[in-house]
């Protein structure tokens, strides 16, 4: 088994360096050149799933090729559009549940990850409670590994396909005025988000109370700001991005949920201070009554369900890069 | 035992004011004498050739864990010490948070038996409470009888007010130091690192500084009211720091210490998740870690301590939330007090020689410890302060490997030291002589 101790101790900045290529691992170190080849590989692939004999020519890509699903945390969305995708690309898959494997008999992740490689996986998938799991994965693995959300950290992919799905409806990603509303403390997604956006130049507005949003969130990335009054936060924006607020979280830090709805809940009467023709995403799951109505959330200003949809292209343009594994 | 002279060394002894060169007459255990270079005859003694290094009192680390009984895959005393005295310390207070923790006169006396196999001087520090449980004193008078140098409850803070105090006023009557790791948990649950930008921006949760500085603070108030010495552990940020000094100044009897890694590193260094840079207290950020320095700088902080801490590698290589605080800490911390006290800040050799080896002596009363006046005991370390050499991990003598300073390289290494008038560490480039 690879021993890396020395490696990563010796130059902490350099450490990207010793992840498999093809990794995913944040959207953090990707540079905007990075980004966009992915996006523009993710608009190829949605192109060749409406042509037969494309499809045909994509689906023999990457036959034989073998790619673990490995969850320690549930997944609606992420999970089957990764599998979709895998399976679109011509790869197997297989699903390892934390609750239904040697997890639950105390596996560690390290082992785990040996194991999937010594049965031939050419790509891991993991979605895990703790921030940086899928990098130590990665540093051990000698495999590629695509981050599916890691704990508060990221969630790589769930960033492209929103940014995918901001570009189908605006040209470009620079000078986007954009509100983030929400639990953003906890959310991966806003960590992800706010990389990608920002290395673009969109302007990001930062919304939620201080429980959920510290001022040090400013910190993330260069030019973010916060404004705590939502009806400001939204004026002029362009793209308004709910992220889910979990009752259980607000019961913990003393917030009352009718306080939450009162003051940061997305109305359509709220959503008028937003430039006419504003667009209301969500990652989903959404808890409709709490961040945002149902009215809203099934309004055509809505891309909720874009979203969802775009995250087969956009994975399978993720899965390809991984699956290459060359440079 | 053959007398040993150590020869043409540069000798500091802060607590005699001696700085210049000398030689050393260590016999029968004991510091004989400390004469003008030539002037002590050799015949029959071991010589040492000290010529262009530096020789000083063994240093004392009030704060290691050793991990016996109890952990012996992590760390044994043997083991540990066979670490301590690399780095050149000849003696080494080991924490009670052992399994079962160290609370009775029984295990503090199992830690000291020769059967051990320690290296160096063990001096064990006893749980403050029954089982570090922070409800029921333990008997700190068959402590004290039985080894204990102090009481704490490391790693398991005392927060109750009311115990504290009570451990206070108990350890006052004897003279015993309560050494305190000051954490308030309630404020750290989940939490893996210091909070900052650096822990908002990897999704960590982040102990916010006044976790530290609000226990330190209680724990002044309380010292004052009962004129108990209370012993920092590890400090770690400008806000407690500035209480010390303000109690200091104050006259109550507070000390502290903090460690190599504290006055080196800083939380943004943790990179990737990695593991090695997680400990408690957590790497701080800028201000924190230069207002460590200040503080060694202007004499509020009165020792290093490394808080070695051996985790094995299967612990350490985990998901970072999961895994364990700590990192070893003896065979680095010289190299990192020289380079970022003594050459990057000019903190004065003596002064620096103080706080590796005077001052805990003191601290702790370890009598015959941290000088070489006549009469001291022999313990001393000898070590080339212009050496240049690289620490690996893997050529550590610690059973376990889990430190950030692998690869570094360092200049200053220690050659030898000298356990009870005994050579115990000899650096292979090092030279011993038959007198």
């Amino acid at each position: 088994m690879p021993k890396a101790t020395a490696k990563r101790n010796a130059t902490p900045t350099a450490a990207a360096d010793i992840f498999p290529h093809g990794s995913l691992l944040d959207i953090e170190r990707l540079s905007p050149a990075e980004i966009t080849a992915i996006l523009e590989d993710a608009r190829r692939m949605e192109k060749a799933r409406a042509d037969r004999e494309a499809r045909r020519k994509l689906g023999n890509q990457f036959s034989g090729k073998r790619v673990a699903l490995l969850f320690y945390e549930a997944s609606t969305r992420t999970r089957v559009s990764f599998e979709y995708a895998s399976k679109t690309l011509g790869a197997m898959t297989t699903i390892v549940n934390a609750t239904a494997s040697s997890i639950e008999k105390g596996e560690s992740l390290l082992d785990t990850g040996y194991t999937l490689r010594a049965l031939g996986t050419h790509v891991v998938v993991m979605r895990h409670p703790s921030s940086g799991a899928p990098h130590l994965l990665a540093e051990y693995l000698g495999a590629p590994v695509i981050n599916a959300g890691d704990g508060m950290h990221e969630h790589p992919t769930q960033a492209l396909l929103d940014a995918y799905t901001i570009l189908n409806h605006r040209k470009t990603l620079r000078g986007l005025r954009l509100a983030l509303v929400g639990d953003i403390f906890h959310s991966r997604v806003a960590r992800s988000n706010i990389h990608l956006l920002s290395k673009f130049g969109a302007k990001i507005v930062m919304c939620g109370p201080k429980a959920l949003l510290p001022d040090l969130a400013t910190t993330l990335a260069p030019g973010l700001a916060i404004e705590r009054d939502l009806n400001k936060a939204l004026r002029g924006a362009e793209v308004v991005m709910m992220l889910r607020v979990q009752k259980e979280r607000l019961a913990g830090l003393n917030l009352d949920p009718h306080d939450y709805v009162a003051n940061y809940q997305l109305t359509s009467e709220r959503l008028r201070q937003a430039r006419p023709g504003a667009l209301v995403m969500h990652p989903g799951p959404m808890v409709r009554g709490m961040e945002i109505t149902a009215e809203v959330a099934d309004s055509s200003r809505s891309l909720i369900v874009e979203q969802v949809a775009n995250g087969v292209p956009v994975r399978m343009a993720v899965l390809a890069r991984a699956l290459r594994g060359r440079p | 035992m053959k007398p040993v002279l150590i020869r043409g060394g540069r000798v500091v002894d802060p607590a005699n004011q001696v700085d210049g060169l000398f030689d050393v007459l260590l016999q029968d255990g004991r510091v004989q004498q400390v004469a003008a270079p030539g002037a002590i005859r050799a015949t029959g003694t071991r010589v040492i050739d000290a010529r262009g290094m530096v020789v000083a009192p063994g240093f004392v680390d009030i704060h290691v864990h050793l991990r016996q009984p109890g952990q012996e895959y992590k760390e044994t005393i043997a083991t540990g010490t066979a670490t301590a005295v690399a780095g050149g310390f000849t003696s080494v207070c080991c924490m009670p948070n052992t399994v079962p923790v160290n609370d009775s006169p029984e295990i503090t006396r199992w830690m000291r038996a020769p059967e051990r196999g320690a290296v160096v001087n063990v001096f064990p520090i006893a749980a403050a409470t029954v089982g570090s449980l922070g409800e029921k004193l333990t008997d700190y008078s068959k402590l004290k009888s039985a080894g204990a140098v102090a009481v704490t409850d490391d790693g398991k803070p005392i927060l109750g007010d009311a115990i504290m105090e009570q451990a206070l006023r108990a350890a006052a009557k004897l003279g015993l130091p309560v050494i305190q790791h000051a954490e308030d948990t309630r404020l750290t649950g989940g939490c893996s690192m210091n909070l900052g930008p650096t822990s908002f921006r990897l999704g960590l949760r982040g102990m916010p500084v006044e976790a530290e500085s609000g226990i330190v603070e209680r724990d002044i108030a309380l010292a004052r009211k009962t004129g108990a010495h209370l012993h920092v552990a590890h400090i770690s940020t400008r806000k407690a720091l500035a209480a010390v000094r303000k109690a200091k100044k104050d006259g109550v009897r507070v000390t502290c210490e903090v460690t190599p890694h504290h006055f080196t590193l800083l939380d943004e260094h943790v990179g990737d998740y990695n593991t090695n840079y997680k400990m408690n207290p957590p790497l701080r950020g800028d201000d924190d870690r230069a207002a460590m320095i200040r503080g060694l700088l202007d004499g509020t902080i009165d020792a290093i301590a490394t808080d070695h801490a051996p985790h094995a590698l299967h612990e350490k290589e985990q998901e970072f939330d999961r895994a364990p605080m700590g990192i070893t800490g003896l065979e680095t911390a010289l190299p990192l007090a020289l380079q970022v006290l003594h050459r990057a800040h000019k903190l004065p050799l003596p002064r620096l020689i103080a706080l590796l080896s005077t001052n805990p002596a003191r601290l702790l009363s370890l009598k015959g410890k941290g000088h070489l006046g006549r009469g001291a005991h022999a313990d001393v370390v000898i070590f080339d302060p212009d050496a240049k050499w690289t620490f690996y991990a893997a050529d550590s003598r610690s059973k376990s490997k889990n430190t950030p300073f692998d690869g570094w390289q360092f200049t200053g290494r220690v050659l030898t030291a000298v356990v009870s008038g005994q050579i115990v560490f000899t650096a292979k480039d090092a030279k011993v002589a038959k007198g």
